[in-house]
């Protein structure tokens, strides 16, 4: 579904991504993992078409993204830190992405109504907490039934009962064939989540793996663990 | 036109603070000048003076922070399904329709009543594409850094080499070059500054044009005709037009 082609990416001389090489099929909940400064957010930000490859292409569904963006119809982003314009409402920023959007597919509201969003749909950007304005991304992020979803840090900053609601969430729309991908740190919270994990290092692709695979290889049962077994054996070597 | 992208940033604006102390502060100030000035030319003399420092300083330093404020907006608006540059218009239409029309409410409506006939024309006009001109500006200083202190400090040098130091370059220029006819040149000058080509439009719609001495004279030999009006026009609107097209094609290119 998203193919991704020997892509690098310098800024200035620092080189970000080197020549990474990605396929990734409907159905899959891709963990993009990695230490800080690793590249993530530049691969996320390259395929939303943020970032501009220095060289290589990505391809969504056959067709090149480069100077093309109809394709994002097909994607919901939701990024890590969320910034509304402080004196629209909740309600505003909705009807805005909608009126964007402008799209026939029957809109999935599911995520407004259970994180409460629905009750203070006029409150201003600028009162809301972290935590609220977190809802509010993923609400959007969801909100047009997208083939593709591209969750940055989904549950940082939210509260347990917000966490979960958003990773059930997560969980039904990947069983309904959809394509997730999904940067985290907290490794103990992706564990039920994710069917395939990509490690980063450096500006390269480390593994990608699926996740019962690599837990199989390693020994172990948890994704938190094994992901530290592979960095013991790094250290050893 | 008016859909989308910028009536929500416009429905944003109109709801800011530092918006509507703008709009305060040009209506107590039109409106004072207007009831202590019998002579509604010297009421626009003095409007002018204060417009064409308060609309260019406003109008940039507010279009630069907001562009900065809306760093991670942008970037979700980025990943909708929209055309990067119509992201731009979008939010070039909303900052400038919304400073604009409060430039309009708290300075057009006095000047409207109190001065007569085109010169109160003239002086909205001026006023409304001054406030363009410097949103273009603000447009490209938001663009040019990744830095945010890096970007309001172009924008404020920017405001006080327009507003200012120009004025003092022209002056050390004329005390220099005074044995030669530069009267001429002087004009082609003019048209570096827009706020200086928005205050010659200005003063040659009143009677105190004298005042500006021979250069006036020449002044008023090529603006005050209708060929010469048309290219200040034409000028003023290039000021708004160039910022612009150079900010956007920086952004279409940039990496957010």
């Amino acid at each position: 579904m998203i193919e991704i082609r020997q892509v690098s990416k310098h800024f200035g001389r620092f080189e970000v991504l080197k020549s990474v090489s990605l396929t990734c099929e409907a159905g899959q909940c891709i963990a993009l993992i990695g230490p800080n400064g690793c590249g993530k957010t530049t691969l996320i930000k390259s395929i939303l078409g943020m970032v501009l490859p220095s060289s290589g292409s990505i391809y969504f569904q056959g067709k090149d993204i480069a100077r093309d963006f109809m394709y994002r119809h097909h994607i919901g982003y939701m990024p890590q830190k969320g910034r509304y314009p402080d004196n629209m409402t909740i309600g505003q920023v909705i009807d805005m992405i909608k009126d964007i959007r402008s799209s026939d597919d029957t809109l999935d509201e599911q995520l407004i109504t259970d994180f409460g969003l629905d009750e203070i749909l006029d409150k201003r950007m600028r009162t809301l907490s972290g935590g609220t304005t977190q809802k509010v991304s993923a609400s959007l992020a969801f909100l047009f039934n997208p083939q593709v979803l591209i969750l940055d840090e989904p549950t940082a900053g939210l509260d347990p009962l917000a966490a979960e609601i958003l990773k059930d969430k997560i969980i039904a729309e990947n069983k309904r064939g959809k394509l997730i991908f999904i940067t985290s740190h907290l490794l103990s919270e992706l564990d039920d989540l994710v069917t395939h994990v990509v490690m980063m290092q450096e500006g390269e692709i480390r593994f990608n793996m699926p996740t019962a695979l690599l837990k199989e290889q390693t020994g172990t049962n948890s994704l938190a663990r094994a992901i530290t077994h592979v960095l013991k054996q790094d250290h050893v070597q | 036109m008016f859909n989308k992208i910028q009536r929500f940033i416009v429905l944003d604006i109109l709801k800011n603070r530092v918006v509507l102390a703008y709009t305060l502060l040009l209506a107590v100030l039109s409106w004072s000048v207007f009831s202590l000035e019998d002579d509604s030319n010297k009421g626009v003399l003095t409007l002018l003076n204060i417009v064409l420092l308060t609309t260019p300083l406003v109008s940039i330093i507010f279009t630069t922070i907001y562009l900065y404020n809306s760093a991670e907006f942008i970037e979700l608006l980025l990943s909708q399904p929209i055309r990067r540059s119509k992201i731009w218009t979008g939010l070039f239409l909303g900052l400038f329709f919304s400073l604009a029309l409060s430039f309009i409410i708290g300075a057009g409506i006095p000047i409207l009543l109190f001065v007569p006939g085109h010169v109160a024309l003239i002086l909205l006009v001026m006023g409304v594409l001054i406030t363009a001109v410097f949103v273009a500006l603000g447009f490209l200083c938001g663009i040019m850094s990744r830095d945010k202190a890096r970007g309001i400090g172009i924008s404020i040098l920017l405001w006080l080499f327009f507003a200012l130091l120009f004025d003092g370059l022209v002056l050390f220029l004329l005390f220099q070059f005074s044995d030669y006819p530069i009267e001429k040149a002087m004009v082609g000058v003019a048209a570096l500054n827009p706020i200086d080509l928005a205050r010659i439009f200005i003063i040659l719609q009143l009677d105190v044009s004298a005042m500006l001495g021979y250069t006036g004279a020449i002044f008023k030999d090529f603006f005050g005709t209708g060929v010469g009006t048309a290219i200040g026009f034409a000028l003023l609107c290039l000021w708004v037009i160039l910022p612009y097209l150079l900010s956007r094609r920086m952004f279409i290119r940039k990496d957010l």
